[in-house]
C-alpha cells in the first residue's frame, strides 16, 4: 500500500505565464480599440507586422540556441513584446520600421540576453528607443484625432492605410498631426489659457487633450483589471502616476508661459497610462520588492516629467523605463523584504560573506 | 617569453591575442572613429605605425633603461611616434586629420600601445618587437577596418565614402551604394551602434574559436577501430 505523499505548498495556482500574458493581451484591448477609434488602421496594422515578425524572430533564435520552440513560444511573451511596441508606435509609419523595431526587441534586448526572464531592459521599449534614434522623422509624425480633422478629410480607409503602409504612400494633407505633449513644448511664449483657446486639440478637449484622453482612458481600464486580477500589484504604477501628478502640481505655476503643463494634460497625454500599466509592471525588468516597487515606479515618474518638462522629447515613457530598469538591481539590493522567522532583512551581501 | 617564435606572434596579433577583440584594449579610438572606412583605415595606419616603431625603439633600449622610470621613458618614445604620425597626416592627408581631430593626439592613449612596450618589447630583441607591432597593429587595423565597413554600410548605407582623403583623386569615385540613397539607420552610425556591432564581433569571434576547438577535439573521441570494448565505464583512448 502506498501512500501518496504531497509536499507543500497545497494551495494551487493555476496561473502559469502563458496565462498572465495572455490575460495583458485581452486587457490591452480597451487601449486599442480607443487607439483604432481616434487614428484609424494604422494601429491595426502595426499589430499584425510586429506580431508576425516577433513570433518570426523567437522561432528563429530558439531554433538556434536549441531551445524547445513550442514551449517558449506558449509562454505568449514575444507576442505581448510586439503588441506593447505596436500600440506604441505612431499609426501608419511604413512597414520596415515596425519590423527592424520587432528584430530589435525580440533578438537584442530579449533573446541576445538569454531569453525571458534574463533581459535587464524592457524588450518593447528597447525596440522603441532603437527606433525613435533612428528614425527621427518617422517616429514622430502621428495622425490627426477623428474629430479634429477637417471638413471632407477622412482617416484612410483599410485598404489605403495597407497601401501607405506596405507601399510607400504618403497619407492625405491634413491627416498627420502635432499631439498634446508637442503643442505644449513647441508654444513657448504663449500663456496656457492662450494654448487651451488657440489650439482645436485643447480647446475642443473633454479634459485633457482631443484624442489621447480616451486613449489614456483606455489603458487605464485595462491597468485596473489586471490590477483586480492581481497580475501585478498597486505599487509601481501609484508611485508612477503619483510623482508625475505631483511633480505637474509642484511645477504647474499657475499657467505662465513657462509652465510644463497640468497635471491633468501629463496623466492623461501619451504614454502615461499605457506605461504605468503595461511597461513599468513587467514582472522581469522591473523592482521585485513592494518597496522596491514604489521606488521604481516613483523614479519612471520623476524621469517622465523631468524629460518632458525640460529635456528635448515630448514624451519620455521609453527612456525612463530604460533608465529605471538600469536602476532596479540596485534598487533590490537595497529593499530587501524580512523574510518570516527573521528579525533583521536579509543583506544581499550575505551569501559572498559566508564563502 | 624567450621562446617566443615569429608564427607565434604572427598568430598572436591577428588572432589569439587580438588588441581589439580579446585584450578589448585601445576601445576609445576603435569606438569613435569607427563610422566610416575610411577614418577607420586612417587611424588604423597612424596607430600601426606608430606600434611598429615604439615597439622597436623601446626593444632596442631595453638593456639600457633603469627599471624604475622605463613607464616615462616609454611614454615619450611612444608621445614622439603619435607627433609623427600627426605631422606627417597634417602633412600629406590634411581633411582625414580634421576628420579624425583629437583622435590622432590621442594614440598616444591607446593602452595596446603601452602594453604592448611593457609585455613584449621590453623583453624581447628588436626583430621579434618590430614584428609583434606589426602583427598587433594589423589585428587592431583588421578590426576597425571591419568595424567601419559594417559601421559605415548598415548605418547610412555607403562603403568607402571619402576614400579620396586617403588615397588621393583616383579613389573619388569607390563609393558604392547598395541600399539606394536614401538609406539611413542612425543608431549604428551613433556611439551605441559601435558597442553593439563591436558586442557582435566579439561573438562571431568567440564562435568560430569555440567551433574550432570542438572539430579539433572530435577526432579524438572516436574508438580506434577494431578495438574490442570490453567490460569498461569510460572512454577507451
Amino acid at each position: 500500500m502506498a501512500f501518496k505523499q504531497i509536499s507543500s505548498p497545497h494551495g494551487h495556482n493555476p496561473q502559469n505565464t502563458g496565462w498572465i500574458m495572455q490575460l495583458v493581451l485581452l486587457s490591452t484591448i480597451p487601449g486599442f480599440l480607443a487607439l483604432s477609434y481616434q487614428f484609424g488602421w494604422g494601429t491595426f496594422l502595426n499589430l499584425i507586422v510586429a506580431v508576425v515578425t516577433s513570433l518570426t524572430a523567437e522561432t528563429a533564435i530558439l531554433a538556434f540556441r536549441n531551445r524547445p520552440i513550442a514551449f517558449y513560444l506558449k509562454d505568449y511573451s514575444a507576442v505581448v513584446t510586439a503588441v506593447l511596441l505596436a500600440l506604441a508606435l505612431p499609426p501608419l509609419v511604413p512597414w520596415w520600421v515596425v519590423v527592424v523595431g520587432s528584430l530589435f526587441s525580440i533578438v537584442v534586448a530579449k533573446q541576445l540576453y538569454g531569453g525571458l526572464g534574463y533581459n535587464p531592459f524592457n524588450p518593447a521599449m528597447v525596440g522603441y528607443v532603437v527606433l525613435l534614434i533612428s528614425f527621427p522623422i518617422e517616429m514622430t509624425t502621428w495622425i490627426t484625432p477623428l474629430s479634429l480633422l477637417p471638413d471632407g478629410v477622412n482617416h484612410p480607409g483599410l485598404w489605403e492605410s495597407i497601401s501607405i503602409v506596405f507601399a510607400g504612400n504618403t497619407p492625405v494633407d491634413g491627416v498627420t498631426g502635432a499631439t498634446p505633449l508637442d503643442l505644449f513644448k513647441h508654444s513657448n511664449g504663449l500663456v496656457v489659457d492662450q494654448i487651451y483657446q488657440n489650439e482645436a486639440l485643447f480647446s475642443q478637449a473633454s479634459f485633457a487633450g482631443v484624442g489621447w484622453e480616451w486613449v489614456n482612458v483606455g489603458f487605464l481600464i485595462g491597468g485596473l483589471v489586471l490590477l483586480k486580477t492581481r497580475i501585478f500589484t498597486w505599487h509601481g504604477p501609484l508611485a508612477m502616476l503619483g510623482t508625475l501628478a505631483l511633480m505637474s502640481i509642484l511645477f504647474w505655476d499657475g499657467g505662465s508661459s513657462d509652465s510644463p503643463g497640468s497635471p491633468i494634460m501629463h496623466l492623461f497625454s501619451g504614454a502615461s497610462m499605457m506605461g504605468a500599466f503595461f511597461i513599468l509592471t513587467d514582472p522581469v525588468s522591473s523592482a521585485v520588492s513592494n518597496r522596491g516597487r514604489l521606488i521604481y515606479g516613483a523614479l519612471i515618474g520623476l524621469l517622465v516629467y523631468v524629460i518632458r518638462a525640460w529635456g528635448n522629447y515630448p514624451d519620455a515613457m521609453a527612456f525612463a523605463v530604460l533608465l529605471a530598469n538600469f536602476a532596479a538591481p540596485f534598487i533590490d539590493n537595497y529593499t530587501l523584504p524580512r523574510t518570516y522567522g527573521h528579525t533583521d532583512r536579509r543583506k544581499a551581501t550575505e551569501k559572498q560573506e559566508e564563502e | 617569453m624567450s621562446e617566443v617564435n615569429a608564427s607565434e606572434v604572427t598568430k598572436n596579433g591577428l588572432w589569439h591575442n587580438n588588441p581589439a577583440l580579446v585584450q578589448l584594449l585601445g576601445l576609445c579610438p576603435l569606438l569613435a572613429v569607427s563610422s566610416t572606412v575610411a577614418n577607420a583605415l586612417g587611424l588604423g595606419l597612424a596607430t600601426m605605425m606608430v606600434l611598429i616603431g615604439s615597439n622597436s625603439i623601446v626593444s632596442i633600449i631595453r638593456n639600457h633603461v633603469n627599471d624604475a622610470v622605463r613607464l616615462p621613458v616609454f611614454v615619450i618614445i611612444i608621445a614622439a611616434f603619435v607627433t609623427c604620425a600627426e605631422l606627417l597626416m597634417k602633412a600629406y592627408t590634411y581633411d582625414l586629420f580634421q576628420i579624425l581631430g583629437i583622435f590622432v593626439p590621442l594614440i598616444v592613449t591607446n593602452c595596446a600601445i603601452l602594453g604592448r612596450a611593457e609585455a613584449f618589447a621590453s623583453k624581447n630583441n628588436l626583430g621579434l618587437a618590430a614584428l609583434d607591432g606589426l602583427m598587433m597593429g594589423m589585428g587592431f587595423l583588421l578590426v576597425l577596418v571591419a568595424l567601419g565597413a559594417i559601421r559605415e554600410l548598415f548605418g547610412q548605407g555607403t562603403l568607402f565614402v571619402d576614400m579620396h582623403l586617403l588615397f588621393g583623386p583616383i579613389a573619388t569615385n569607390w563609393l558604392i551604394q547598395p541600399f539606394g540613397p536614401n538609406y539611413s539607420f542612425l543608431i549604428i552610425v551613433l556611439p551605441p551602434g559601435a558597442f553593439l556591432v563591436t558586442g557582435l564581433l566579439i561573438a562571431l569571434k568567440n564562435i568560430i574559436d569555440n567551433t574550432l576547438k570542438t572539430r579539433a577535439a572530435k577526432p579524438q573521441d572516436k574508438p580506434i577501430k577494431g578495438a574490442k570494448r570490453v567490460r569498461t565505464t569510460g572512454h577507451i583512448s
